[in-house]
């Protein structure tokens, strides 16, 4: 059994707001438990507020106050070498950063800075890691772009004479010209048109085969999942409710909340009446009591209020936390 | 009796650059359409970034004038509506709903307050009575009501339930047409599909005709009726909306269904995805 | 009410600016109970220095450099006050109906306000002396002041009566039937209000800085006590060089307080002002 290349264990990380007085709590990632393994694309899931944000910046040790990880691990495997990266030092999370871990963001612009060239942030981003000299490191560079199907001209461009597509392409560009053995990518084409997205996906596909990394790739976009990533985790409300291989999670979903979304979705060809979920998303701050989602379940029954549903391995690599597939076990 | 909306020919060009180079970019480039007064409809218009929905959208709303071409509500130009009173008359029967339902109201203000604005001045009632009377009917249409909205803030409710009181503030004055711009593309998966369906009742229940203006084309195929779609300014396809979607012709529209990624393919870990350059056509 | 004593216990600088405009303001508010009409002159004996009876000491002409500096004080703190309300409502009406109509009325707008930001205020204003000379009032000089004052500003809250413009919620509003006057007073002015406020400590002290300057040359009503005029008075009697210090570096003193004061509660307004944290504070 390999080492996975990403475990976290139990982990919670909250907001501890105060502000003027009023002292609040939201507890965006409430004891979340997965892996990822090497050579494999993971999706998370899950809609605005589920704590998927929260978890990738958690994940890339990118947390500020008022964030804070209370409890729990997240332990990388990078060629061998575990890295806590809740406990590493400031040296190593620089070393590990981009060489070992990188981003591809939503907005191409928070990566690429606005008034430099493209070339200058691959010298910001990577140069240290390649530890070679600048024409070297720009041939690298040069030739890397060339395997994406991308002209080294981009190098000499200024980020707002590309186009959003483009950008976001040379984003991916740069979070892998290290070949790094795991990239998170948040949203990267939720903001883009249907037809660019096609591409950038493609994209991201052929890299993850070439470079064999691991990728974690967020969106609320059921149907990027359904077509790019290996395996999927669905989060709702801070917590991790059902997780597997793709192909099961879209064919016979197990949790009700899963169930819903996979139901809902409209596609081209079909006119059958879709219904929407009743209620609103939680409040985090505030949450339901037991299952987040017992407020809005069409399945709940009396024990979802009042215990929290415990992620259960129902086959192999197929967990979900409700009581409706695995009802509580008794006392005995 | 003249149709409800008529757009005729309209162009909407934009200036853009310095003095030295002036650059004019065609938002909207030739676009007619007519839809029936008698015939409530979902008529959608699809298109991508860039392709002149909005613009076309914010000129059947009055919000801007075409450079050229007619647009004519009830048979009357547009650019005919001057002053105050003629103004109110026309939001009376076209009313909008914005892509960002947080942005839709002003987060330092309750929300009702909009919708009793509407009943004073659009609708045009005056006892309170009254007034709370329709905005608790156009709640209920929504499936809400005015004693849940009642003294909230934006900020304490959810992206659904801000869009239906967006829409429900659209219904107080029983307008004719409303003009949606991606109403639903802000609004989480699981709310997504009771707002689709209440756009649906509205043209069914109340008789409203909607222009749904949206880049997903699988909504589209949800409601519709009849549906244009848009790239670069100009309409490249048109018809009734599951006959296009179903069998596309133009070689844009059928791009642009290539594209749309299907949940059926499930698994097939990218292999269904087209070829990365060929596909984006960058 | 709950954001001002929230601002008074968490910003140290709001609650020092506070004390101190508090402390200015209760000082002038003593002007009231003064023994000693302002304008009388030789009511006690000239020149005497701080002491039990006279606290502040007394001026070569005879008068309670305390009970006199209550009311220059206060007749300069009202003078500020005054200009900038004055301003404030010009700069809001011409700002926000600039930022929102745009188009022509933007522009001509623009052009009076660029023009009065690049006239220079202090000829303008000892020009002003010597054509009204008798019939200079200080509601006079308060006019013209205003009319000097507010055109920086005016161009601080168009740019943000713009962006609102731009905001779907304004949007909704035009839709909701909403009138321009009932859409930047009831919607746009809450966002910039606390603008306002700030500049108008601003706009005080820079009318105070620009009173006191005027008088000390003598180019206001000398016959009003004033902080200006009161270090008018005593550079005519050549208090410095006589060594009566008093006279001068109580008044002094006093306006650097209230500067000092007002400047605070503008810097700390700042904080409050800033749209993300108070839609921060708005949703809790």
């Amino acid at each position: 059994m390999t080492v996975p290349v990403l475990q976290v264990q139990a982990l919670r990380a909250y907001y501890k707001i105060s502000s003027f007085g009023l002292d609040r709590e939201v507890r965006a990632v409430d004891d979340v438990t997965f892996h990822v393994n090497a050579n494999e694309i993971y999706g998370l899931a899950g809609e605005s507020s589920c704590g998927k944000t929260t978890l990738i910046r958690t994940i890339a040790a990118a947390t500020k106050p008022p964030l804070r990880v209370v409890g729990g691990s997240i332990v990388f495997n990078f060629a061998g070498r575990a890295v806590d990266m809740q406990k590493a030092d400031d040296d190593t999370v620089a070393a590990v950063r981009w060489k070992h871990l990188s981003y591809i963001m939503q907005g191409s612009m928070s990566v690429l800075n606005p008034v430099r060239r493209v070339e200058r942030s691959f010298v910001d981003f990577a140069f240290r890691h390649v530890g070679r000299r600048m024409a070297e490191f720009l041939d690298i560079v040069s030739d890397h772009l060339r395997r994406l199907d991308l002209s080294p001209d981009i190098l000499s461009a200024y980020p707002h004479q590309l186009s959003g597509g483009m950008r976001q392409r040379v984003a991916i560009a740069l979070a892998t010209v290290c070949r790094p053995e795991f990239i998170i990518a948040d949203e990267p084409t939720t903001a883009l048109d249907v037809i660019v997205q096609n591409g950038v996906l493609a994209m991201i596909r052929d890299v993850q085969k070439e470079l064999g990394s691991s990728l974690i790739f967020v969106t609320h976009d059921l149907a990027v999942h359904a077509n790019l990533c290996h395996r999927l985790g669905v989060m709702y409300a801070g917590r991790l409710v059902e997780e597997g291989g793709t192909r099961e999670m879209f064919r016979a979903p197990l949790h009700p909340y899963t169930a819903h979304l996979v139901a809902s979705l409209p596609r081209i060809g079909n006119t059958e009446p879709k219904k929407g979920l009743e209620g609103t998303p939680p409040n985090l701050a505030d949450p339901p009591s037991g299952c987040r989602f017992h407020p809005r379940c069409p399945l709940a029954r009396e024990v979802c209020r009042a215990q929290v549903p415990p992620m259960v391995e129902v086959a192999p690599g197929r967990r979900v936390a409700c009581f409706a597939v695995t009802p509580p076990a008794r006392a005995a | 009796m003249p149709p409800l909306l008529e757009v005729a020919d309209a162009h909407r060009v934009y200036s853009l650059g310095s003095i030295f180079s002036r650059h004019r970019l065609r938002a909207v480039d030739g676009v007619s359409f007519t839809m029936e007064a008698d015939k409530p409809e979902i008529f959608t218009i699809v298109g991508e970034s860039g392709s002149g929905k909005t613009t076309l959208a914010r000129m059947i709303l009055n919000m801007v004038r075409p450079s050229s071409g007619a647009i004519r509500f009830r048979g009357q130009d547009l650019s005919q509506i001057r002053g105050g009173q003629a103004r109110l008359a026309f939001m009376k029967q076209v009313q909008p709903i914005f892509q960002n339902p947080f942005e839709a109201f002003n987060p330092l203000k309750k929300v009702d307050r909009y919708l009793f604005m509407t009943a004073r001045h659009i609708a045009g009632l005056t006892a309170t009575t009254e007034i709370e009377a329709a905005t608790d009917e156009a709640l209920r249409n929504v499936g809400l009501s005015l004693g849940e909205i009642r003294g909230r803030y934006p900020h304490e409710l959810s992206g659904g339930q801000l869009q239906r009181i967006a829409i429900a503030r659209s219904l107080i004055s029983k307008p004719a047409l409303i003009v949606a711009d991606e109403p639903v593309s802000m609004v989480d998966a699981s709310l997504r599909m009771s707002i689709v369906n209440l756009l649906r009742r509205l043209r069914d229940g109340m008789g409203v005709s909607i222009i749904y203006i949206t880049h997903d084309l699988a909504t589209a195929y949800y409601i519709s009726d009849r549906i244009i779609i848009m790239n670069k300014g100009r309409v490249v396809e048109s018809g009734a909306a599951r006959a296009v979607l179903d069998n596309p012709q133009h070689p844009y529209s059928i791009r642009l269904k290539q594209a749309v990624l299907s949940p059926e393919a499930a698994g097939s870990a990218g292999t269904l995805l087209a070829e990365s350059a060929a596909a984006a056509g960058q | 009410m709950r954001v001002v004593l929230d601002l008074f216990r968490y910003n140290r600088e709001f609650a020092i600016g506070v004390v101190l405009l508090g402390f200015v303001v209760i000082f002038a508010a003593l002007s009231f109970f003064s023994p000693f009409p302002p304008n009388d002159a030789f009511v006690v004996p000239p020149d005497v220095p701080p002491s039990w009876a006279y606290p502040l000491g007394t001026t070569s002409r005879g008068q309670d450099v305390f009970w006199l500096l209550t009311f220059a004080i206060r007749n300069t703190l009202l003078f500020g006050l005054a200009v900038a309300l004055i301003s404030r409502i010009l700069s809001l009406v011409i700002g926000l109906v600039a930022g929102y109509a745009g188009g022509i009325v933007d522009r001509v707008l623009m052009s009076l306000n660029d023009t009065f930001i690049v006239i220079p205020l202090f000829p303008i204003l000892v020009l002003f002396y010597f054509v009204m000379r008798d019939k200079m009032s200080w509601g006079l000089l308060a006019l013209a002041m205003s009319c000097l004052g507010w055109a920086y500003d005016a161009r601080l809250i168009r740019s943000v009566a713009m962006s609102l413009r731009t905001r779907e919620f304004t949007e909704t509003s035009i839709f909701s039937g909403m009138s321009m006057r009932q859409i930047l007073t009831q919607e746009h002015l809450p966002y910039v209000m606390p603008i306002v406020f700030s500049t108008l400590m601003n706009n005080m002290n820079w009318s105070i800085g620009l009173e006191v300057t005027l008088s000390v040359l003598g180019f206001t009503d000398i016959n009003t006590p004033t902080i200006g005029v009161m270090i008018y008075w005593a550079n005519q009697h050549t208090a410095l060089v006589a060594g009566i210090w008093w006279w001068i570096l109580f008044p002094v003193l006093l306006v650097v307080i209230a500067f000092v004061g007002l400047f605070l509660l503008a810097v700390s307004m700042n904080e409050h002002i800033d749209p993300r944290s108070r839609l921060n504070r708005v949703t809790g």
